[in-house]
């Protein structure tokens, strides 16, 4: 996984709550077996006007000129700056790695959905919280000024305008697995004694839970 | 409060937690881990890339339900005419031949959604931990399991470890005193509460359901409630093991037998939350406030009583929920008073991991026996959960009855819950579904779903409109 540091870019705002995950990556695109390759189907509803699937060709779409994913100056936006409660529903790890490949690095919001915000850090996205009044100020940043950009630095906890600054609270073990980079399949093997011992215990302890079942004996 | 006083969470928490590093980080031992096509093909993938194997395969149940037909099931994948979709259940049959696992295929009679088969199996067992690369999983705590949704590399790290890295979460209490009145289902209560608490009410905690309603619930009433709390933001939703969670599960197929279910029950007889244990958060309703409810809007919060009528942005306080209800509103193609019970729909859906077990199907048949679907609907499908559920409606009789009422009796899947098969609706179309999602586009592009119980939807389907399934012939 790619470590986050600091990070600047372009802030696309959507300013909306609840945006659910299948308004990210609508169902016909998690049919996929890849993990990449999702970014033309970012938000595929609100972006083109006519319907789409895997197999349909991108450029032959005709794209929704009201949403402003698609305006020239959001091409290259590496930071969501959304309403609250963003990625709720489904669990589909397909709407981080939609995000992901369309180059977000960050998302900001008031509140995201649980599952959505652990999918995030399992793929370097860093989902970052702040109080709901300076979101709003944030938007209205945003909407006055064309190009906005946002500096990210999350050793410091800080997203920076040119400006101005806002600390952010972030859970030191996500922070350092972000920092770091680091896989946590070869973090968690790192105590495979703790958890044989552990299974071991339980197993004396619930040995019904072990049985091979009718489909096995 | 007393300081060693648990709440069932805190109870399941500490039976599964292998170590707790300095960060706060638990590592979970996972005791079931159930897998469907849609969300393991990348976690299998990964898996090889490292050289890494299934930690304790036992522990696993895959099969195929989200992306597959509902009808012609005898053709096995052969059925399945979308080439991607084929691929991606062919994908999760190679995975399970290659590491052994098992697996219930599209052509096994045991098939269907993996909410319903697991504890049908007797899988799903009390005082466990239960993972599936699915929000629903929460279903689960219907079973005083901690039951967790989880994303695919976390479906990965499950398969390498058998352990999820988590902290924990809040415990919240939600309360319905007293009886439910007639003709309120479980599925209302759900929408109910997360009309009250809202779909982020739930963030960052663990909800456990109590109170004299919760408990006169059958086990498909309680996997309902919690399959639901996933709606209200919650990472999982619990009941207490009780009498009925004993009855459902003794003599099911991997429920433990002879000596081991003596052992078991003794020992599943603590999970409950001790009398004085405090939660972080509580809320208390009464049963007798709750009428049969429908969603109105794009977000499962949107919703009120069938004798209600459409809100209006001026009903909201708050300007960014008067705002989703204008933006809901034109989606839906509604308007503001307009009365719940005048509006049409075009198609019903009885099915999905929240409502599409027997008990479902047989009040379905209960409502639409010896009657019709009104002639402005265009179709009424009933998918039956599992293929022991569509079994044991058949030996009820129960199919001839929906057949006879104009309703399709389909093959197990979630179907036009999510829409990936060709179950789905048309732009426009009005659904009445018993589904758990009434998010844009969710049961086919440009659809409106309305979220009710399977009594609800399958008298809007008669109807032709929405109607008042706790009143007059209904009841
Ligand atoms: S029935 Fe619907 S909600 Fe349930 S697992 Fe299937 S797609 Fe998900």
């Amino acid at each position: 996984m790619d470590a986050f540091t600091t990070h600047r870019g372009r802030v696309f705002p959507l300013d909306r709550s609840n945006v659910d995950t299948d308004a990210i990556l609508p169902k016909q695109y998690l049919k996929s077996i890849s993990k990449f390759g999702y970014a033309d189907w970012l938000f595929d509803d609100w972006r083109y006007l006519d319907p789409g699937d895997v197999e349909t060709d991108t450029p032959s779409r005709r794209k929704n000129p009201q949403f402003a994913l698609n305006e020239p100056r959001y091409q290259g936006a590496s930071i969501l700056l959304a309403g609250d409660n963003f990625g709720c529903g489904s669990s589909r790890e397909h709407a981080v790695w939609a995000l992901r490949d369309f180059g977000f690095r960050a998302i900001i919001a008031p509140g995201f959905a649980d599952i959505f915000f652990s999918n995030c850090f399992k793929n370097g996205l860093l989902p970052l919280s702040l109080p709901a009044a300076t979101i709003a100020e944030l938007f209205g940043l945003a909407a006055a000024e064309a190009e906005f950009e946002l500096e990210i630095d999350l050793a410091a906890q800080l997203v920076r305008s040119a400006t101005r600054e806002w600390h952010f609270d972030i859970d030191p073990a996500r922070k350092h697995h972000l920092l770091e980079g680091l896989d946590d399949i070869a973090v968690t093997l790192a105590s495979v004694d703790t958890i044989r011992g552990f299974e071991a215990q339980l197993q004396a302890r619930e040995p019904w839970l072990f049985r091979a079942g009718p489909d096995r004996a | 409060m007393a300081v060693n006083a648990r709440t069932l969470y805190d109870k399941l928490w500490d039976r599964r937690c292998v170590s707790t590093d300095d960060e706060g980080v638990a590592l979970i031992y996972i005791d079931r881990h159930i897998i469907h096509e849609v969300s393991s093909a990348q976690a299998f993938e990964g898996l090889r890339a490292a050289g890494r194997r299934p930690w304790r395969r036992e522990s696993i149940l895959a099969t195929p339900d989200h992306n597959v037909p509902t009808t012609d099931r005898e053709l096995g994948v052969d059925g399945i005419t979308d080439r991607v979709s084929r691929q991606q259940v062919i994908a999760l049959d190679n995975n399970c031949r290659e590491f052994d696992l098992l697996e219930f295929s599209l052509t096994d009679y045991r098939q269907g959604i993996v909410h319903v088969i697991s504890p049908e199996q007797g899988m799903t067992l009390p005082g466990t931990t239960v993972v599936c690369g699915d929000s629903h999983t929460a279903t689960h705590g219907a079973f005083a399991a901690l039951g967790v949704g989880i994303g695919t590399s976390e479906v990965e790290h499950v398969l390498a470890t058998q352990c999820l890295r988590q902290q924990k979460a809040r415990n919240m209490l939600v309360r319905v005193d007293g009886a439910l009145r007639p003709g309120v289902t479980a599925k209302d209560v759900a929408l109910y509460i997360i009309g009250q608490i809202g779909t982020a009410g739930g963030t960052g905690c663990t909800i456990e359901f109590a109170g004299e309603a919760i408990r006169s619930l059958s086990m498909e009433g309680r996997m309902t409630l919690c399959n639901m709390a996933i709606e209200a933001g919650a990472r999982a939703g619990l009941v207490a093991y009780d009498a009925t969670t004993e009855a459902y599960l003794k003599g099911r197929p991997y429920a433990p037998a002879g000596e081991d279910w003596q052992r078991a029950t003794a020992d599943w007889q603590s999970l409950h939350s001790d009398p004085d244990a405090g939660f972080d958060l509580e809320h208390i309703y009464a049963a007798a406030d709750i009428r049969p409810q429908v969603s109105w809007g794009t977000s499962p919060e949107m919703v009120v009583p069938v004798d209600a009528a459409v809100p209006g942005p001026q009903d909201f306080d708050n300007p960014v929920k008067a705002e989703a209800c204008e933006s809901a509103l034109s989606y839906m193609g509604l308007s503001p008073g307009q009365a719940i019970t005048d509006i049409h729909i075009d198609r019903a859906f009885i099915g999905s991991c929240t409502n599409s077990r027997i008990e479902d199907i047989r009040e379905v048949a209960r409502i639409v026996e010896g009657k019709r679907i009104a002639p402005g609907v265009k179709q009424a499908l009933v998918v039956p959960g599992s293929g022991l559920v569509k079994r044991q409606a058949e030996e009820e009789g129960l199919d001839s009855i929906i057949l006879a009422a104009g309703f399709e009796w389909r093959e197990p899947g979630c179907s036009m819950c999510l829409a990936m098969n060709a179950d789905r609706l048309l732009p426009g179309e009005h659904c009445a579904s018993t589904s758990n999602r009434n998010f844009q586009s969710r049961q086919g592009l440009g659809g409106r779903t309305h979220l009710v119980s399977p009594a609800m939807a399958a008298a809007a389907a008669i109807s032709g409109h929405f109607v008042d399934v706790s009143q007059g012939e209904w009841v």
